[in-house]
């Protein structure tokens, strides 16, 4: 049984990694579950300098869901190689650099930074969070930008890239195509939604910045919808999440052709999600008779 | 900063049953965690039962005895709801024990001066049982059944002084009230030794007099509580030159630091930053925390 996927020039043991500031630089989660077993890891956003992050609350729970708005809080690429790089890079399985700027020449410097650092597996751009005021969102949502940051990035770097996508556009399928156009090698679909949250005693937003990004359960069939309407649109594999809770979620995410899952939300609630989406592939693929996992990708039946 | 062992387990509630009028105890089976646990530290606990609700939820550990932990909790919304209904045999998934703790008193160092808010007092039955040396527990509510514990802590020897707002039990006021007056009369019981010491013209110089006020009282503040009565205390702490530490109380979302829901500003050499009350906490130096950027 193959569960082996390759996303460019990257293989993964299998399709199941972790979604980008859901788990971390790794480490807080090692005591908890084996990370070797894991397809990869994917360390929280870093752009080139420390960021603080948002004032507080900024996180709220909602009905099957969590609305956030941490400001991508971190320690910068230099924080992050002195504190966080020494353990990384001892794991076996590759860890995926999330990296965003508030310019095009800052994605292509951070970029830059860990092509030559080495021992990196893939860059994923963070042209979609929603939580920021300049860059973030702001690239992801417009074609000409979107298409500069990654052309920027592959110049430097030879790195597979993987963008990651806003859901907040009238339709995916330019946007997906811009960034495989530009030199994309995959794409991560999606990010959280935009969405806010009230206090109706108060009359107070619940998040101090507002508005901030939907995630959990409750947004995972829009990213269905969004990751089958990709997949219809580029040939770059497209890595699929948005509210993953068990393995039945990740394996209908490949079904609507997502080559590989990430689990997000989840790790704050069950720790061992991943590794149960894991078994839990390998259980479906026994149960179907599928030998490699590719089978899966894009399997969907949908009348033309 | 060195992580602490942590365990996620699936265990047995031993019981689950209303305590006090407004309060639940729930003692887990759990004899890995129960043996790491250190004063100060939380459990992060998913309730099964709850569908839409999708996060642990984070409770201080009130005692621990042999193989089992507990925690104390008031039913406040959805999730201590479910909790209340489950019952003994029924299972729990824990992550604990977590964040970092309070100091532990040393014998013949500093003597404890507990400071709590109704609940509170659950964070802080473990420092008082493993501590040494006996203080006092200055205890604060907005009515008696907001007073937690104090039969417990007076089981263990301890001085526990009793505050209500509205008066109902104890003294009527804030629990700071009775710790300025501690704090107040231990300073001047201090600057009449002095002045007798210097009377007297001993030959010898006092020890007292060549170290810092704050030696000399020898008092240490721990607390937890509402947030505003753990700034006052924290002041109060600043304005008499006290080491006093504080544990925080903040929205959490995983516990193990890797969100950033639950930080607050944190005082660091030229400036400061957000800490998470999970992992660096929850119990802060009071002197680091950065109360103006708080909300």
């Amino acid at each position: 049984m193959n569960l082996s996927v390759q996303i460019g020039k990257l293989k993964l043991q299998n399709p199941v990694m972790v979604a980008s500031g859901t788990f971390g630089y790794g480490v807080e989660y090692a005591q908890l579950l084996d990370l070797n077993q894991l397809g990869a890891v994917v360390v929280k956003g870093i752009r080139l300098d420390p960021v603080r992050g948002n004032a507080t609350p900024r996180t709220v729970e909602v009905a099957s869901g969590l609305i956030n708005a941490i400001g991508l809080q971190g320690p910068g690429v230099d924080g992050f190689i002195r504190k966080y790089w020494p353990f990384l890079k001892t794991l076996k399985v590759p860890t995926i650099i999330n990296l965003w700027g508030t310019t095009v020449e800052e994605y292509a410097e951070v970029a830059r930074r860990f092509d030559a650092l080495g021992g990196v597996g893939a860059l994923e751009l963070n042209v979609s969070c929603p939580n920021i005021k300049k860059g973030g969102a702001q690239f992801g949502t417009d074609l000409k930008l979107l298409a500069q940051v990654v052309a920027d990035c592959r110049k430097v770097t030879k790195l597979p890239l993987i963008t990651k996508m806003s859901p907040n556009v009238a339709s995916i399928a330019p946007f997906a195509r811009a960034a495989e156009d530009a030199g994309s090698d995959a794409l991560s679909i999606m990010n959280s939604y935009p969405a806010m949250a009230i206090d109706i005693e108060t009359r107070k937003p619940k998040l101090a910045n507002v508005t901030g990004g939907l995630t959990g359960p409750c947004i995972k069939p829009i990213a269905i919808k969004l990751v089958w309407e990709a997949a219809k649109a580029v040939k770059i594999p497209i890595i699929g999440m948005g509210g993953i809770q068990n393995a039945a979620d990740a394996i209908e995410f490949m079904v609507a052709g997502a080559a590989a899952v990430a689990v997000g939300t989840a790790n704050f609630y069950e720790p061992q999600t991943p590794l149960q989406v894991i078994a839990g592939i390998r259980e479906f693929m026994e149960k179907h008779g599928l030998k490699d996992v590719d089978e899966i990708t894009g399997s969907v039946a949908v009348k033309k | 900063m060195l992580a602490v062992p942590m365990l996620e387990q699936t265990v047995q509630i031993v019981s689950n049953e209303r305590d006090t009028d407004s309060y639940f105890r729930l003692v887990l089976r759990a004899p890995q965690i129960a043996a790491l646990i250190q004063p100060g530290q939380f459990a992060h606990v998913r309730v099964a039962p709850l569908k839409d609700a999708l996060l642990r939820r984070p409770f201080s550990i009130f005692q621990v005895s042999g193989d089992t932990f507990s925690i104390l909790y008031k039913t406040v919304g959805q999730g201590t709801d479910a909790l209340a209904r489950m019952g003994a045999g029924g299972e729990v998934s824990v992550i604990a024990p977590l964040g970092h703790g309070f100091t532990a008193p040393q014998r013949g160092g500093e003597t404890p001066l507990l400071v709590a808010g109704g609940y509170g007092m659950a964070a802080m039955y473990l420092l008082a049982q493993r501590s040494p040396q006996k203080g006092i527990v200055f205890v604060g509510g907005r009515k008696r059944v907001d007073i937690l514990c104090e039969k417990e802590f007076k089981a263990l020897g301890w001085d526990v002084r009793v505050t209500t707002e509205d008066g109902s039990h104890g003294e009527k006021g804030l629990v700071t009230k009775p710790l300025l007056a501690e704090l107040r009369s231990r300073r001047s019981n201090e600057a009449q030794t002095e002045k007798l010491e210097i009377g007297n013209r001993k030959s010898e110089i006092s020890q007292s007099l060549l170290t810092p006020a704050a030696t000399r009282q020898k008092v240490r503040i721990y607390a937890c509580g509402p947030t505003p009565m753990l700034k006052a205390v924290g002041k109060i702490a600043g304005d008499f030159n006290v080491p006093a530490e504080l544990s925080m109380d903040e929205h959490m979302c995983c516990g193990v630091g890797v969100c950033l829901t639950c930080v607050i500003p944190v005082q660091t050499g030229d400036g400061w930053e957000y800490q998470r009350t999970c992992t660096e906490g929850p119990v802060f130096d009071a002197r680091n925390i950065v109360w103006e950027t708080m909300k």
